[in-house]
């Protein structure tokens, strides 16, 4: 009774929310509207346009363990230009940056997203935000535990560094105890995984068509945030809480589907806490990640932390050297391939960075990635330099092993592979 | 701990004192050494009160095999009284960096604060200010020759005159006071009628000549700040050179503290 009298309840609200925050929306586009009214007479409007087009070709070492998957080489195109609008000497103005790939055997890596389609305000001490954004949060570098706002591109690469754009309302207010960021983070958006012809899966496809919420609104659940950052002489803190759909679907088997099983993603509802400290002293960043995820199925703890130690032209060189190490823990343990839990529950991670600081801005870096319960590594060499004023090229290579058929890197180990990438600035 | 912080406090004031009183009575430092610092403390003194200024930057980086590179920079600064200046720099050129900005709080003494903001991951990173002798950008400049002059930042000894561009030029010899700095020491030429500076030799770790950069086409300003609209480095150990050009001078924007803050950083273009 009480359960069925909370549903209706809950919708009602969350309709309220919804709208309300239409209402602010249009006032906000009204505002903007205004202001570019306006600004016609009072400042001239800037114009840049600037972007990327990128050729990535990957080489899978060995055979796929499924005959669906692609068998060696992938080929595929991305474009990303930026648009970009200022008035008022930069106090006003809008983004826009559309992003989409063509990949020659992924159906599913072959997709397009708006990253950023966004209206900034800025005041003296405040800033306002409105539309699709994307926002980091986080200090290490081998796993971004409290980055939280934008959903994963997970199709786009295997680090898990690509973001989708998120619709946003974000209030920034610059305190002189540090800068205070409100979210309303009105529409989910759901994570992208590889298709069927795609390789870096699991040996069970994720179904992106018959997705499950907890919420009644689904991916029309208003989400918050409230977060704090600060700088304190040699120390960076930053601090929040949010509210709303786990951006990490649980991933379920399905037996709907009779010719062949799949994946199905089950959205929860989630409050998490994160900090996020650095210190830097001297020569040493000392870094710390931590969160507290509470859904309906689970509660967790969750940090990562380590350091990066930075030689100054070694060699008698100009070739700065950095070492990394860092450590990631979480309390849910060691857990079955298919039941959630993490990847890095006791993992070790060291990595060097070489910048070679010449005027091809050169760089190296190699990671090494163990898991410390069981045997399992990964290893990574990325390498890269600019051609003449414009070109990057990217050579990057991933070794993923285990022993242990529970964990998510034994299903990939087929899928060791170099990449090759040119990118076009403009 | 509050404890400490204020005792700390209490003698970095003292030491601070301390310092203007040595320099004022010229205890302890011989005359060469005292004149040198006089005209160091004239330098600085000339210059003062600009309040903050914006202006783009071009560097031109060439290689042995006359190879060149552009960057294309804008600058943003804050002058604050009794303690370094705050500077936003926003790289446009070369275009795979567009869009990356550096926020640094300088100190005279105590480490300098440095914030860089990555676009591409929207991330911002607090990174190390130890790295004084690194190049900027590839270029012959390294982050220390960029960075505002402060007279704690050196001791001196003043060697003399010498005609330079036909002006009367002190001559002036600078040892780093941070050992992270990549020289022993920096001759610098300044001229006797406006404390311009038109030539600065750089001496390596191991005391030999490294650089020259020279100062052209000077500038004034609110008929007072004088800027060099040129600078070239030459390294005479590798071959290779950096030219800087600086356009669009501004005083006096209206620039603030709000305008140097994380939130700035991330939008800065």
């Amino acid at each position: 009774m009480s359960l069925s009298l909370k549903k209706p309840l809950n919708k009602s609200s969350s309709n309220k929310l919804t709208g309300s925050l239409i209402a602010i929306a249009v006032s906000a586009s009204l505002l903007l509207s205004n202001l570019i009214f306006a600004s016609e007479g009072a400042s001239d409007v800037e114009f840049e346009a600037s972007g990327n087009i990128t050729v990535e070709q990957r080489y899978f070492f060995k055979e796929a363990l499924d005959p669906q998957q692609l068998s060696h080489s992938q080929t595929s195109l991305s474009v990303e230009p930026e648009l970009y609008w200022q008035w008022n000497g930069g106090d006003d103005s809008v983004i826009f940056t559309p992003f989409y790939r063509v990949d020659s055997q992924d159906s599913q890596r072959t997709h397009g997203d708006i990253r950023e389609l966004a209206y900034v305000h800025a005041s003296d001490d405040w800033e306002l935000r409105v539309g699709i954004r994307k926002e980091f949060w986080g200090v290490t570098e081998f796993q971004h535990l409290v980055d939280v706002i934008n959903q994963t591109d997970g199709v786009e690469d295997f680090d898990g560094e690509d973001k989708l754009g998120q619709q946003m309302i974000n209030l920034s207010v610059v305190n002189d105890w540090g800068i205070v960021d409100v979210f309303l983070l009105p529409g989910f958006r759901e994570r992208t995984y590889a298709g069927e012809e795609g390789r870096l899966r699991g040996p069970l496809v994720v179904d992106e068509d018959n997705v499950n919420y907890e919420s009644s609104a689904g991916q029309q659940h208003l989400d918050l945030a409230l977060r704090w950052a600060h700088s304190v002489g040699d120390y960076d803190l930053g601090a929040y809480w949010f509210h709303g759909t786990n951006r990490e679907a649980y991933l379920s088997p399905s037996s709907q589907s009779t010719l062949q099983p799949t994946l199905q993603q089950y959205y929860s509802q989630m409050d998490q806490l994160g900090v996020d400290v650095q210190a830097t002293l001297g020569d040493w960043l000392w870094k710390f990640e931590g969160i507290h995820r509470s859904t309906s199925l689970e509660d967790f703890w969750a940090t990562q932390g380590g350091f990066e130690y930075s030689f100054i032209g070694v060699f008698e060189s100009n070739i700065d050297l950095g070492l990394l190490m860092e450590h990631s823990w979480d309390s849910r343990g060691e857990v079955a391939l298919g039941a959630q839990g993490s990847l890095m529950q006791n993992d070790l991670f060291v990595g060097a960075r070489l910048a070679f600081n010449d005027m091809q801005s050169s760089e190296f870096l190699m990671g090494f990635g163990s898991d410390l319960d069981h045997n399992a590594f990964s290893f990574l060499i990325e390498a890269n330099r600019r051609f003449g004023d414009n070109v990057i090229v990217s050579v990057d290579v991933r070794l993923l092993q285990s022993n242990d058929e529970n964990d998510l890197l034994y299903t990939l180990s087929n899928d060791d592979h170099a990449q090759l990438s040119l990118a076009w600035y403009f | 701990m509050l404890t400490k912080t204020i005792l700390l406090s209490a003698a970095l004031s003292i030491s601070a004192l301390s310092l203007t009183l040595v320099s004022n009575s010229s205890f302890a430092l011989s005359a060469e050494e005292k004149k040198g610092l006089d005209i160091s403390m004239e330098a600085k003194k000339r210059d003062l009160g600009w309040q903050d200024s914006t202006a783009d930057m071009v560097m031109l980086l060439r290689n042995k095999q006359g190879q060149e590179s552009i960057r294309e920079i804008k600058m943003k600064s804050l002058e604050v009284l009794d303690d370094g200046d705050k500077s936003l720099t926003i790289f446009n050129k070369p275009r795979d960096v567009k869009g990356t900005a550096f926020l640094s709080f300088s100190h005279p003494v105590d480490a300098d604060e440095q914030w860089l903001y990555l676009p591409a991951l929207k991330r911002v990173k607090r990174i190390s200010s130890r790295n004084k002798s690194g190049p900027f950008m590839g270029s012959e400049f390294a982050f220390e020759d960029l960075s505002s002059f402060e007279v704690e930042k050196y001791s001196y000894k003043y060697l003399g005159v010498e005609e330079l561009n036909g002006l009367t030029n002190f001559k002036v010899e600078q040892y780093p006071v941070d050992e992270n700095s990549g020289y022993t020491r920096r001759i610098v030429w300044l001229d006797t009628l406006e404390y311009r500076i038109h030539k600065i030799d750089f001496y390596d770790r191991k005391n030999s000549l490294l650089k020259t950069l020279t100062f052209s086409d000077y500038k004034q300003y609110l008929a007072k700040h004088w800027r060099a609209d040129n600078q070239e480095m030459i390294n005479h150990q590798n071959g290779k050179s950096t030219e800087l050009k600086w356009t669009n001078y501004d005083f006096k924007t209206g620039l603030t503290d709000s305008d140097f803050n994380r939130n700035s950083l991330k939008r800065a273009r």
